[in-house]
């Protein structure tokens, strides 16, 4: 019973920073429809400016004055980032702001890195608070008892702000429906940075809270966010309470499952959400998204249309310069055109799911990594043929998209794509604690090609044939009779369904099908590296994917592959760098602000105004012509 | 007061304003009237800047407005109230006069809630009850109210009468006409005739984003012919 009560005030305790974190997205989303994926960074701020503090302020009152300090400098931080970074992309097609936030994350990863060093800081104890007390005989951490009032008390300062204040009621008028907001004369833009500030704030503020218990480290920004991305999922986007509610679920469950059934501890949270959704598919406290309810509606989508004569001889012609590769290449070029090749069929897929369905998945590297790992395990654990492994790999993720795509399309919009990432993170866990099976950290290795295929340029001709194949069924796909379907749902999803299309099962075959196509790619990856690590299913491998897509243009047939191509290969130049991740998240900001329609669609657009290609803007400048 | 001249405003592809012009001056209630699909929302919607014409000018008070952000336009005084209402469904109807309040402008009525609850007795007993409780007629006075909160001189009521009981378009009848009296300037848009007669000085009648008639209603009334051409079926 001690135990029982000594550790459920643990989870409570753990809970106060989880809150506070996930209560800064679910604000950050309601009123901006930003999906910040920089949280946990800001987060990660907290606790290494708050450790700085902490040495220089002395005392009880530097300590608490540190934490609260930390809150503040990361919130003027966030809203430096929401003039500089977010501001000039709000009108970018929605959730394209995520790549802008993704760029945030490397940049302050390297920028902590340089200030602070690589070694794990280990947090100040609080003064006076240093020690256990023991209840019923079981020792329980002073400070833990102290966070116990904490997190209460700045949520229902958080409430008091939200519910019974001016600016509270603002912020929820603007998480309605912020342009009527501004008909009635209120300056947006500096609502959204005010909000955009806070939820930083409150996630710098958690950041620093934790320091005495968890200390900072580099790893805190990607650490947190699955958890405060499944805090979100159950609570219920934008709401406080549920925040609460779930962040003290979670961390309540992590705690007992610490000590009951430590090998499972990752898993155990993504069962308890399963399970949550199963009964409320929109969190507990949450509400469906209705469309078009925030009174922001996007640009029509534009048809797309197949190849020019023009643009088919020009990607004929680049297939060809590709095939010929072994004629004037090292091996070392074709080992690198192979990398690229993959990570093209593997972002094309995604852009299959996106670009014609309108699903976003935030976890779609779960199908990578999980055609990477059926083949590997296929290989390790039976003696089948490399063959029977790798046609294996594509049907294995396959139907792991099947059955997962079939749980998750019961959401739509940001739920739907956090729940992808949820199922991601739940197979990556999986893969990561199951060592028996899976090898876990240590990965599988060893999973070599058969003979014929054990050489550079066969297997590189493979690579070539099976991506360039995939990617070109795709296309196939995407102006066949199914394809039009995926796009008339992606546009109104009711009128689909009145002309006779069932659109849930079209999108569930169609995320089936791009799961399929990630998991080629994923079979082909591991016989090209010999051997897979968890890694290549967790949340950063997914947005890689993510801000492919985005880059390249999500409105644009080319755009994962062309995104891809430039995303690869530049990493290959840039990783060589000492701070590569600080330039090369600069250079997506860069991208971002300069191409809100990426890469093709900023293109193309360039190309119709210099008159090279017809098309809209053709168009538009015959009209001001005419006009004229 | 408002000038709009050659207005060219569009929806993607779709040119909705096709040189449209018209102006109205202070302390007159305007009709702008049409047929479904005539370009009046989007007219009121260029006047707000909601939609930014692609070429022409707003003048507002001899001011050009065209390109402003919404909110400064607001700022200026003119007051929006959207066809469909937008209300803010989550919050009560108090919290939804709260975000509508903006610091009084010389020259207009400093409106209080308990002046909007005199206007609108309905709302009054409603007053801690969420939008999404009110009924239609409820909701279309609450938007007013809303945007009467902001103190405009200026008001634009997008279809006013649309979709509610003729008993409450009574009442919205008598509000615009009080309006009127406390000097404020109206522009109010409408698909028939029947309420625009009941309120209206003047009239601005556009078809396919064209000005086709601006007159009094009398001069309209002499010529039935115009009616008959671009409004009723």
């Amino acid at each position: 019973m001690g135990l029982f009560i000594a550790q459920l005030i643990t989870g409570l305790a753990n809970a106060g920073a989880l809150f506070m974190v996930a209560s800064g997205l679910s604000l950050i989303f309601g009123v901006t429809r930003i999906v910040n994926f920089a949280h946990g960074s800001f987060y990660m701020l907290g606790a290494y400016i708050g450790y700085t503090l902490m040495q220089v302020l002395p005392g009880a009152v530097g300590f608490w004055g540190a934490i609260l300090l930390a809150g503040i400098a990361v919130g003027v931080i966030g809203m430096l980032v929401e003039i500089l970074v977010l501001r000039p992309v709000y009108r970018a097609p929605e959730l394209f702001q995520l790549v802008a936030t993704f760029g945030v994350i490397l940049v302050v990863a390297d920028l902590t890195l340089m200030i602070w060093g690589p070694e794990d800081l280990l947090g100040p104890r609080a003064p006076g608070l240093r020690g256990v007390i023991r209840i019923m005989g079981e020792p329980v951490p002073k400070y833990d008892i102290a966070l116990l009032v904490i997190t209460p008390i700045v949520a229902l300062l958080l409430w008091y702000l939200i519910a019974r204040t001016r600016v509270g009621v603002l912020v929820r008028a603007a998480t309605q429906d912020r342009e009527m907001v501004g008909a009635l004369g209120v300056n947006q833009a500096w609502l959204f940075t005010g909000v955009f500030a806070l939820g930083c704030g409150l996630a710098g503020l958690g950041g620093a809270l934790q320091l005495p218990k968890g200390g900072a480290d580099l790893l805190m920004d990607f650490n947190i966010l699955t958890a405060v991305f499944v805090v979100v999922v159950i609570g219920g986007m934008g709401s406080l309470p549920g925040a609460y509610l779930a962040a003290v679920i979670i961390s309540v469950v992590n705690v007992f499952g610490v000590t009951y059934l430590p090998q499972s501890t990752l898993v155990l949270i993504f069962v308890v959400m399963v399970l949550v959704l199963m009964i409320r598919p929109y969190g507990l406290f949450g509400r469906p998204e209705v469309a078009g309810e925030h009174g922001q509606v996007g640009e029509p989508e534009k048809p797309i249309r197949p190849a020019g004569t023009q643009v088919r001889l020009l990607v004929a012609a680049g297939i060809a310069t590709l095939a010929a590769l072994p004629l004037y290449g090292s091996s070392f070029s074709q080992v690198l055109a192979t990398d690229i090749l993959i990570f093209c069929l593997f972002a094309a897929s995604l852009h299959f799911l996106m670009g014609l369905s309108g699903l976003v998945s935030f976890g779609h590297a779960a199908y990578f990594g999980g055609g990477a790992y059926v083949a590997a395990l296929i290989v390790t654990h039976s003696n089948s043929p490399m063959e029977l492994a790798f046609v294996l790999a594509p049907i294995g993720a396959g139907l792991g998209a099947l059955i997962i795509g079939w749980v998750c399309l019961r959401l739509t919009g940001v739920y739907f794509a956090m729940l992808t990432l949820a199922f991601a993170q739940l197979l990556w866990s999986l893969v990561f604690q199951w060592g028996e099976v899976t090898g876990g950290d240590d990965g599988l290795v060893n999973i070599w090609p058969a003979d014929w295929l054990n050489d550079t340029t066969v297997f590189f001709y493979l690579a070539l044939i099976l991506c360039i194949g995939g990617i070109l069924a795709m296309r196939h796909v995407a102006h066949s009779p199914f394809g039009y379907a995926l796009r008339a749902g992606r546009d109104s999803d009711r009128r689909a369904e009145a002309t006779g299309i069932n659109v849930k099962r079209v999108q569930w075959l169609g995320f089936g099908f791009a799961g399929m196509m990630a998991g080629l790619a994923g079979g082909l990856f591991v016989f090209s590296k010999g051997s897979v690590f968890p890694n290549e299913m967790e949340i950063a491998r997914s947005f890689d994917a993510l801000i492919v897509v985005f880059l390249g243009g999500v409105k644009t047939l080319a755009g994962g592959v062309v995104g891809a191509a430039t995303f690869k290969g530049l990493e290959e130049v840039i990783t060589r760098f000492e701070y590569w991740r600080l330039i090369l998240g600069l250079l997506i900001i860069f991208v971002v602000i300069v191409m809100p329609e990426g890469i093709v669609g900023t293109a193309r657009k360039w190309a119709e105004r210099a008159g090279w290609l017809r098309g809209e803007e053709t168009r538009k400048r015959k009209a001001r012509e005419e006009a004229a | 007061m408002l000038e709009l001249s050659d207005i060219n405003s569009f929806y993607g592809k779709a040119h909705v304003l096709n040189d449209l012009g018209f102006s109205v001056a202070r302390g007159q209630v305007v009709a702008l009237l049409g047929r479904n699909g005539a370009g009046k929302t989007t007219t009121m919607k260029s006047i707000m800047q909601m939609v930014v014409p692609g070429s022409g000018s707003v003048r507002y008070n001899g001011q050009d407005i065209t390109g402003w952000p919404t909110h400064k336009v607001a700022k200026l005084g003119l007051g929006y109230v959207p066809e469909e209402r937008r209300i803010f469904t989550d919050l009560t109807v108090t919290e939804n006069l709260e975000v509508g309040r903006q610091p009084a402008r010389d020259g207009t009525v400093q409106w209080t809630e308990e002046m909007l609850f005199e206007l609108f007795p309905n709302l009054a007993e409603r007053r801690g009850n969420r939008g999404k409780a009110l009924s239609g007629g409820e909701q279309q006075m609450l938007t007013i109210a809303r945007t009467l909160m902001g103190n405009p001189s200026f008001v634009l009521l997008d279809e006013p009468s649309e979709g509610i009981a003729p008993v409450i378009v009574e009442q919205m009848a008598h509000v615009i006409t009080q309006l009127k009296a406390d000097g404020l300037t109206v522009l109010l848009s409408e698909q028939n005739l029947h309420f625009a007669r009941a309120v209206a000085d003047r009239a601005v009648i556009i078809e396919g984003g064209t000005t086709k008639f601006e007159g009094t209603l009398a001069e309209l009334n002499a010529h039935p012919e115009i009616r008959d051409a671009y409004l009723s079926v």
